[in-house]
């Protein structure tokens, strides 16, 4: 189900000069979006996760939406538990997130109108070359954390409740590993974005389990490469819903619910299917697959 | 990474003039000169009531001025942010994630700094014309206009240290503009993003951009200033 | 143009002013009438600065009364300090800003004739604070001459000067006297209050002890304290 992936054959010195030189842009959409004045832009206020900025899906996906539509969508990135407290507060039209039981609590208790699988990815467990705990390579994700544990290697924890976290404190219960109660000065968390957490490993040469693009988008890499990946208890689904607007009366409805029947319709599909960095799928779209 | 690619990405910024990187550079100077405009038209009178009034609780309320000085941006943030979410007792507007919110965080960064350096900088120069303004009638608040002026270039310095604080904060923009990629992205939350993915010789770059951006700000105010400082010697 | 009615004469009963529980001025009582200039002599400490704070309204009197006479629109008594206070403008914006404080029409008018009158043509657009301190003192004098005073109270206006800008002053003051001007000063300077003053009003330790014609007080004055104070004997 998961394809190999070999960023990192394409060199890293190479990838951070041409980001450099060639790119030197931001990830900001066309400017044609930004002239516009604000009063008159039609927009909505989409609460996501890091990852899906960072990896550069939105540069890549809204523009070709706001073509269709003329809507623009303002994405405010943050961890998946503070996106969906973004939308708790009425602060968002939509969440698009990764965390399968946070967000179908957040429809269960009234926040969402409906959540819809969109598109999943992999997380991978990145660790320094020199791999202290002895488990590069390795496709089960359960035995490796097990190593890291028993031989108390460096390893870096959002500690953000971001879905990324979520996942991996499930990792930890399914390696049969009392985090909470086994967690030594190793083990540290950070209460940050994955990029930062990505940052915090690479000084200190520890472990950190990460959602794939954003390590495939991530230049400062220092010693890290990919530990363990390929395992099917890494999978990572992402998830959009609609703020409930019999909570927050200002939710933008018709324009939220464009947005998301864009992204899970054929079109959106298509377009989440055809970004690639470096030649590299990041996510890969099943809107139509039930049960994600 | 090496110092020299941080270089190398900040005079591509420049020289490219790509229009997302002006576009980011534009709200940031749009937001702080807002956010500063906006203190400086609150700030400067009531600071200068506060040097020359005199009432009771005059020195507590100098003392509270002063120590919201070190307001933390991220608190700063954190007020605005509950102020205008939707569930706040603003929200109505609908300003949380826009430059709106951001020019107000801001404004209440830069808002203790402009009236407390104002103060002291009136209360001084109170000192010396008292007797004079007082003979010509100008006591208390009609005092005030010919102290604001007398006093404009102490009180530029003021200002321009509201300007320096301001545009170099992150905290504060980050929470209650969101970050939104042309919209609300600034220099310095352009920087937090590229640091967090990264990229950074592209975040060093985007602060060397800043660093000479500020110092030419300063280099132009100074001169001004310089210019007019003759008549306030 | 001017009032019709005079604010003169000035008429101080029983002045007293206390501050942090001393008693700096005790039961002064004097009556200015109209015209000519009247200099208020006495040591250090003896109360000469306060007197004239008080009368032109700096100070609120801890007892007694300043009273002038009649009602006006606004102060028709000007003052100029010890130590000129030079906004940070230039000589012209000094005397403009004074002007335009007390509502005065035709400010820049008025202005280059009080430049011109006090021989500050020239200096019009120097910024104040750089000029000398002679030039400081005349701008002070031609800034609330230009208020159109009827009476100007000058407090030690030449104890910063050198006997060159001392003399300007003298002749400035005097002139003023001579167009009509009523004045009311302080000096620590004898010669000087016996060259201006055609009144002595002598203060020691807040008491007016004497007050008399010049000439009678500087021939042979009635208390031992002023005999002493004018024989340079220090008074206690």
């Amino acid at each position: 189900m998961l394809t190999k992936r070999s960023l990192l054959a394409s060199g890293f010195g190479l990838a951070l000069t041409s980001s450099v030189l060639a790119q030197a842009t931001l990830t900001a959409p066309p400017p044609a979006q930004s002239t516009a004045p604000a009063a008159q832009t039609r927009f909505i206020t989409v609460s996501s996760t890091t990852s899906t900025t960072d990896s550069g899906l939105f540069n890549h996906l809204l523009p070709a939406f706001k073509a269709k539509t003329g809507i623009e969508v303002r994405v405010v990135s943050q961890g998946t538990g503070q996106a969906l407290d973004t939308g708790r507060r009425g602060d968002a039209d939509v969440v698009f997130v990764h965390a399968r039981a946070q967000e179908v609590k957040f429809v269960e208790d009234g926040f969402g109108v409906e959540r819809k699988p969109v598109m999943y990815n992999d997380f991978v467990l990145i660790g320094p070359k020199s791999d202290p705990a002895g488990i590069k390579g390795s496709k089960d994700i359960a035995a490796a954390l097990k190593a890291i544990q028993a031989k108390g290697s460096p390893f870096v924890s959002r500690g953000d409740k971001s879905g990324t976290h979520a996942a991996e404190l499930n990792l930890w219960k399914v390696a049969g590993v009392e985090i909470e109660q086994t967690k030594g000065p190793w083990y540290r968390e950070i209460g940050q974005g994955m990029g930062a957490a990505l940052n915090t490993s690479s000084a200190m040469n520890a472990y950190v389990l990460s959602d794939r693009a954003t390590w495939i988008n991530f230049k400062n890499r220092g010693d890290l490469e990919i530990a363990v990946e390929g395992d099917r208890r890494l999978f990572n689904q992402y998830g959009v819903i609609l703020v409930n607007p019999a909570r927050h009366a200002h939710v933008k409805k018709a324009d939220g619910q464009a947005f998301i029947d864009w992204l899970v319709g054929p079109e959106g599909q298509k377009s989440i299917a055809e970004y690639k960095i470096n030649g590299e799928q990041l996510f890969f779209p099943n809107a139509t697959q039930p049960g994600m | 990474m090496d110092v020299s690619s941080a270089f190398t990405a900040a005079l591509s910024l420049i020289f490219n003039l790509d229009p997302q990187f002006l576009q980011v550079v534009g709200l940031s100077l749009r937001v702080t000169l807002s956010a500063l405009l906006l203190a400086a038209v609150i700030g400067l009178p009531l600071g200068a009531l506060l040097a020359v009034a005199r009432f009771r609780g005059r020195s507590m309320l100098i003392v509270l001025v002063n120590g919201l000085m070190g307001l933390p941006p991220v608190v700063a943030g954190l007020i605005v942010f509950l102020l205008l979410s939707r569930s706040g007792p603003l929200g109505y507007l609908g300003w949380l994630f826009s430059p709106a919110a951001m020019i107000l965080a801001q404004t209440l960064l830069v808002l203790p700094i402009v009236i407390a350096l104002t103060r002291s900088a009136v209360e001084e120069l109170w000192r010396e014309y008292r007797e004079h303004l007082t003979s010509l009638g100008l006591t208390g608040r009609r005092a005030i206009p010919t102290l604001l002026w007398d006093g404009r270039f102490v009180l530029a310095t003021g200002l321009l240290a509201g300007f320096g604080r301001a545009s170099a904060e992150v905290g504060a923009v980050l929470i209650v503009g969101g970050n939104i990629a042309g919209y609300t992205r600034t220099m310095t939350t352009s920087i937090a993003l590229e640091t967090s993915k990264g990229d950074l010789p592209l975040a060093l770059g985007l602060g060397i951009v800043l660093i000479a951006l500020t110092i030419a700000i300063n280099a132009a105010a100074f001169g001004a200033s310089r210019v007019g400082a003759r008549f306030a010697a | 143009m001017r009032d019709v009615t005079s604010i003169l004469p000035l008429v101080v009963k029983g002045l007293s002013f206390a501050a942090d529980g001393r008693l700096l001025l005790d039961d002064v009582s004097f009556r200015l009438p109209k015209g000519g200039v009247t200099v208020i002599i006495g040591p250090n400490g003896a109360g000469k600065s306060l007197t004239l704070r008080l009368c032109h309204g700096l100070l609120g009197p801890s007892g007694g009364s300043v009273q002038w006479q009649g009602e006006s629109s606004r102060r028709r008594h000007a003052m100029v300090f010890q130590r000129p206070v030079m906004l940070r403008r230039s000589a012209r914006g000094n005397i403009t800003h004074a002007l335009g404080a007390v509502g005065l029409a035709d400010a820049s008018d008025r202005a280059d004739s009080a430049l011109a009158r006090f021989g500050l043509a020239a200096l019009a657009d120097r910024p104040a604070r750089l000029m000398s301190g002679g030039e400081q003192q005349r701008l002070a004098i031609a800034r609330a001459w230009a208020l159109e005073p009827e009476m100007l109270f000058l407090d030690e206006p030449s104890s910063q000067l050198d006997p060159g800008a001392t003399r300007q002053i003298e002749e400035m003051v005097a002139s003023l006297a001579a167009e009509g001007m009523t004045i009311l000063m302080t000096t620590h300077d004898l010669g000087q209050a016996r060259r201006l003053g055609q009144r002595i009003l002598f203060l020691n330790r807040g008491k007016l002890i004497e007050d008399s014609p010049s000439e009678a007080f500087f021939a042979g004055a009635a208390s031992p304290e002023a005999r002493a104070f004018i024989a340079g004997d220090l008074l206690w």
